[in-house]
C-alpha cells in the first residue's frame, strides 16, 4: 500500500512538472536570462504555501498516515557543502537544464538521451560517496 | 479553432507552485522526506556501491518507496506528455527566442527541449556525448554533495526555514548563471 501511494504521489508529481514546463531546458534557460517570471512563480509560490503547510504540521504536532508525529530533520549547519556543492550542482542544471526530477519526467516523456544524463548523474553521485571523506564539508 | 483546455494547455505557475507544495506536503504526510535526488544514492546502494563507499552502505530495502516514488515520475512525464498535451511548445519570452536564434537553435520553443541538445543525432556525437555526460556528473555530484537539490532544498528545505536549504539555493543559481551565461555561449 506504502509503494502503491508512492507510486501515485510521483506520477502525479511527473505530471506537475511536465505541464508545468519546468521540465523543459527552455524554461531553465529563460529562468537563468531572467526574462519570465514562470519559473520563479512556481518556486516562489511552492515555498510560500510550503512554509505555511510545514508551519502548521509543526506547530500542531500532526501525524502522518502511519500514525507517526511528522518529524523533519534539520540540516546539519555548515556552509562549505551547501555552497561549492550547490554550485556545482546549479552548472548541471544549467546545462541539462533539468534537476534530478525533471531528469525522470524526460526519460518519461520519450527524450532517450536523458538516459545518458540519468546514468552519468549516477556516477557522479557514486563519485562524491568515494571522495566525501577527502571534500571539506 | 483554439479553444482553451485547463488540463491540455501549460499549466500557469498559480496552479503548479501550488500543486508542488501539495506535493512536498503530501510526501510528509505519507511519512516521507521530498528529495529527488535522494533515489540516486538508493540506486547506487541497491547496485551495491556499499562495497565501495560508506555513503551507500545503508539498509536500501527501508528506501525502496523512493525508488517506486521515482518510476512514478517517470509514467508523469509519459502521461503529461502523451495524454495531457495537444503541443509540446514552450511560449517563451521573445528576448529568450532571439538569444537562442542567434546562438544558431532553429525554432527556439517550439518543442520541449532543444534538438540541438538533445536530439538522439546530437547525443551520438562526440561534443553531445559530453556535454550530457559533463552535466549530469555535476548534477549527482553535486546534489550529493549538498545534501540536495531543488525539491530538496529549494522546497522542502526552505519551506522549513532552513539556513543551509538557502546557502545551497544560492549556491544553485550561482551554477546556474555561470553555466548560462558563459559556458553555453562557448560550447553551444
Amino acid at each position: 500500500m506504502k509503494y502503491i501511494l508512492m507510486l501515485i504521489l510521483g506520477t502525479f508529481f511527473g505530471i506537475v512538472l511536465y505541464k508545468s514546463e519546468a521540465a523543459s531546458w527552455f524554461r531553465i534557460y529563460e529562468m537563468f536570462h531572467f526574462e519570465s517570471f514562470h519559473m520563479y512563480g512556481i518556486m516562489g509560490s511552492a515555498m510560500f504555501l510550503g512554509v505555511i503547510g510545514v508551519q502548521v504540521i509543526k506547530r500542531r504536532k500532526m501525524k502522518d498516515l502511519y500514525g507517526e508525529v511528522i518529524k523533519i530533520q534539520n540540516k546539519d549547519k555548515t556552509v562549505v557543502r551547501y555552497l561549492i556543492g550547490g554550485t556545482l550542482f546549479g552548472l548541471g542544471w544549467g546545462l541539462a537544464g533539468s534537476c534530478p526530477g525533471p531528469i525522470y519526467v524526460l526519460i518519461g516523456s520519450g527524450e532517450s538521451s536523458m538516459l545518458i544524463v540519468l546514468v552519468s548523474a549516477l556516477l557522479g553521485t557514486l563519485l562524491y560517496g568515494v571522495l566525501r571523506k577527502h571534500l571539506p564539508h | 479553432m483554439n479553444e482553451h483546455n485547463f488540463i491540455l494547455d501549460p499549466w500557469p505557475w498559480y496552479v503548479s507552485g501550488p500543486l508542488i507544495a501539495l506535493v512536498m506536503l503530501s510526501f510528509l504526510f505519507l511519512g516521507k522526506f521530498f528529495g529527488m535526488s535522494s533515489y540516486l544514492r538508493t540506486i547506487c546502494a541497491i547496485g551495491g556501491a556499499g562495497r565501495i563507499a560508506d555513503l551507500f552502505r545503508f539498509n536500501w530495502k527501508a528506501e525502496l518507496w523512493g525508488i517506486f516514488a521515482l518510476v512514478g515520475v517517470v509514467c508523469g512525464g509519459y502521461i503529461g506528455a502523451n495524454y495531457l498535451s495537444t503541443s509540446p511548445a514552450i511560449d517563451l519570452n521573445s528576448k529568450t527566442v532571439e538569444r537562442l536564434e542567434l546562438a544558431g537553435f532553429e525554432s527556439p520553443g517550439a518543442a520541449y527541449v532543444p534538438a540541438e541538445i538533445f536530439s538522439i543525432e546530437n547525443a551520438q556525437t562526440p561534443k553531445g556525448l559530453l556535454f550530457l555526460s559533463i552535466a549530469g556528473l555535476l548534477i549527482g555530484f553535486g546534489t550529493r554533495y549538498a545534501g540536495g537539490c531543488t525539491s530538496g532544498h529549494a522546497i522542502s528545505g526552505l519551506s522549513n526555514l532552513q539556513r543551509p536549504s538557502l546557502i545551497a539555493v544560492i549556491g544553485f543559481f550561482i551554477g546556474g548563471i555561470i553555466a548560462t551565461h558563459f559556458i553555453l555561449p562557448l560550447v553551444l
